[in-house]
């Protein structure tokens, strides 16, 4: 006796297929836009002269955190820049910024939406379960039909993969405010938005950053491997490298991506601590 | 306490039920049963049962119970930080439980300061700044608050610390900032949920001190709550007793060391400092005006003038009392022309321990009625005893 197969993949597949024809607009649209972000952060960034941008991402490090990790900046970027590999760089650091920056404006309201609403935390948990255990190549495939190869698909999926933490953390942060406080508040005739902005955000701040900071640190995994949907940047010079089978170029390109994930992780670590 | 007096809030037949069946726990309340019986028939808790009390307009009124009694659940019920299952709490011709959520927001501003047992002060803010929380929820401008909020700071004694952060100050110090915040807020009622609980010994005492210093020049209408019994004798203009959710008794300390309802107000009492009570130190009253060996007739005279007194302390420069100068004798010496006083002083009055028995006292004023001195063993003046201030003492405690 046969068993029917339940046909998941193709009711996804009928959704998917569903979505990307109704809404066509709609994503050529996002296509659009992030393609302009894209471009002009990158073209920014490649415009200034590469010593004048590796001085001010040190001094960003030295005023931020401290000599030692402005020392460090300088010889990790020394070292990319002298690899050849400062503009793939810049192209993955772009596509991190700009995926974080959507990342968290969707993570903010929704940790925070989670945090108030007893009902909505209980539906959210299992959602961002399923969004961060989903093997990330999944994302992928989905971007395609939707956006095309390139960086805007390389967003998409970096974007969902990279959320859950910063949800996470603002939703922990929120509920983790003392109920003393709240109680204070309350007792002042604080308004709900009043509690929000001079209280409960406030006190969340450095959850909230540690958040982000795990935003970030997805991201950049994320952006590299969406080099195998046509994303620009360190991530397809690792591809490049194994399909030619040449492990050193591919190393250079992957400490380059260790030395940028540091950067990243140092500075917005001191970012935070620095806020408290 | 005078019937005549103004009632701030009135408390009607207040009850409070924790759990989701409030009704049923409620039935079987009305038909007699008490809170362990509720509890294991309906899983409820009867947090508060039918509480009947007014808080009068001016007044500190202690509200005095253990741990479980619900005394703090009752001053939650004032503001509604936590809702009612029944009952009336009418502040102004405002009942509160009924309000809507926004009229709620507007009573509790305008009548609502709260100070926390934890001190519940916002780390993230300097102490100006959470002085200021109340009014800037209010929305009154910055230039404002921050006046207001600098003159309550330096009311509390915390001039120079406005720009620390709560972290950096003692557990004392940190109850003066919740202090300031609720005075600043200037609220027609004062709500301290076990303000001085957190504090050691010494440092309470001096709180409570102030903070009945404070509501007499303020006359603000003050709800203390408190498990300590001393606590409520000590800073109380009436007591109200709460056990397993009910009033015991209401009165003023005087009513509840005579009068005790019951015996477990009498056990309750039992267990007050009788030595504390019945001791020179417990009468003392600090001294109003005292003078400098160094000082002249005429600075003498000037001080006795200016405090309407006609005898003074003289003091040595290390505070040792070292005797009494009558008005009379500074004007002689003044008239005789002596740029000292001490040989014009009487030692006509007598010199007491803080730890000497009430009792003894009173046969020690001697013709003239001057105070007793009572000093330490250093001989330096710590205050003294007048003869009101023992017979009150001893009338307090007599009857038991």
């Amino acid at each position: 006796m046969d068993i029917v197969r339940i046909p998941l993949g193709e009711w996804i597949e009928g959704g998917l297929n569903w979505l990307t024809s109704e809404y066509s607009v709609v994503t050529r649209s996002i296509s659009h836009f992030t393609k302009i972000g894209i471009n002009s952060l990158n073209d920014g960034l490649m415009w200034l002269p590469q010593w004048a941008l590796l001085a001010m991402i040190v001094l960003l490090c030295w005023r931020v955190s401290s000599y030692r990790l402005g020392i460090g900046a300088a010889l990790g970027l020394a070292l990319i820049w002298n690899l050849g590999l400062w503009d793939p760089m810049i192209e993955t650091l772009t596509l991190v910024v700009i995926a974080t920056l959507v990342a968290v404006a969707f993570a903010l309201p929704v940790g925070i939406a989670a945090a108030l609403s007893e009902r909505l935390y209980r539906l959210s948990m299992p959602i961002l379960d399923f969004m961060q255990t989903m093997p990330a190549f999944v994302y992928l495939i989905p971007a395609i039909p939707f956006f095309g190869i390139g960086s805007v698909s390389a967003i998409f999926a970096t974007v969902i993969f990279s959320m859950p933490p910063a949800i996470r953390f603002t939703t922990l942060g929120i509920r983790q405010v003392p109920v003393e406080l709240i109680e204070a508040a309350d007792a002042y005739g604080a308004t709900r938005s009043q509690k929000l902005f001079k209280v409960q955000l406030p006190l969340s701040l450095p959850t909230l950053m540690a958040g982000i900071n795990q935003t970030i640190m997805l991201a950049l995994s994320m952006v590299v491997i969406a080099a195998m949907i046509g994303a620009d940047g360190l991530g397809s010079e690792v591809w490049r490298a194994i399909q030619r089978l040449r492990p050193g170029d591919g190393f250079e390109a992957g400490i380059a991506v260790v030395i940028l994930a540091m950067l990243l992780d140092r500075l917005t670590q001191s970012l935070s601590r620095s806020r408290r | 306490m005078d019937e005549k007096q103004n009632v701030k809030i009135q408390v009607r037949g207040l009850s409070k039920v924790f759990g989701k069946h409030p009704k049923k726990a409620l039935e079987l309340r009305n038909q007699g049963l008490k809170r362990p019986a509720i509890l294991e028939q309906t899983g409820q808790t009867l947090g508060l049962s039918n509480i009947d009390f007014d808080v009068y307009e001016g007044e500190l009124l202690v509200i005095m119970g253990l741990s479980g009694s619900g005394k703090s659940t009752l001053i939650r019920c004032l503001n509604r930080l936590i809702d009612t299952t029944e009952g009336e709490i009418v502040i102004d011709g405002e009942n509160i439980p009924t309000l809507s959520d926004k009229e709620l927001l507007e009573c509790r501003r305008r009548h609502f300061s709260m100070v926390f047992q934890n001190f519940a002060l916002f780390p993230h803010r300097t102490v100006q700044k959470n002085a200021e929380f109340g009014l800037e929820i209010r929305g009154i401008n910055k230039d404002e608050r921050h006046k207001i909020a600098r003159n309550t700071l330096s009311q509390v004694g915390l001039d120079g610390w406005e720009d620390a952060y709560p972290n950096q100050l003692s557990g004392g110090m940190q109850q003066r900032v919740g202090l300031a915040r609720a005075l600043a807020n200037d609220a027609s009622v004062l709500l301290l949920d076990e303000a001085f609980s957190a504090l050691d010994p010494l440092i309470r005492k001096e709180m409570q001190q102030e903070l009945t210093q404070l509501q007499a020049e303020t006359q603000k209408t003050t709800v203390f709550i408190t498990h300590d019994l001393d606590e409520a004798l000590n800073i109380g203009d009436r007591i109200v007793l709460l056990k397993d959710g009910e009033i015991v008794q209401i009165g003023t300390p005087e009513d509840i060391l005579t009068n005790p309802a019951d015996d477990y107000v009498r056990r309750f009492i039992e267990g007050v400092d009788m030595s504390r009570i019945l001791t020179a130190e417990s009468a003392m009253r600090p001294v109003r005006s005292t003078a400098r060996e160094s000082d002249g007739p005429r600075t003498v005279m000037h001080k006795m003038r200016e405090n309407s007194i006609d005898s003074i302390y003289m003091l040595s420069r290390d505070r040792k009392l070292l005797g009494l100068l009558e008005v009379d004798a500074a004007k002689e010496a003044a008239d005789q022309g002596a740029t000292t006083v001490l040989d014009y002083m009487t030692q006509d009055f007598r010199r007491v321990k803080p730890d000497e028995p009430l009792q003894n006292l009173f046969a020690m004023f001697s013709e003239k009625g001057f105070p007793i001195a009572v000093e330490d063993d250093e001989q330096r003046l710590l205050g003294v005893v007048v003869k009101g201030a023992v017979l009150d003492e001893l009338a307090r405690a007599g009857d038991q």
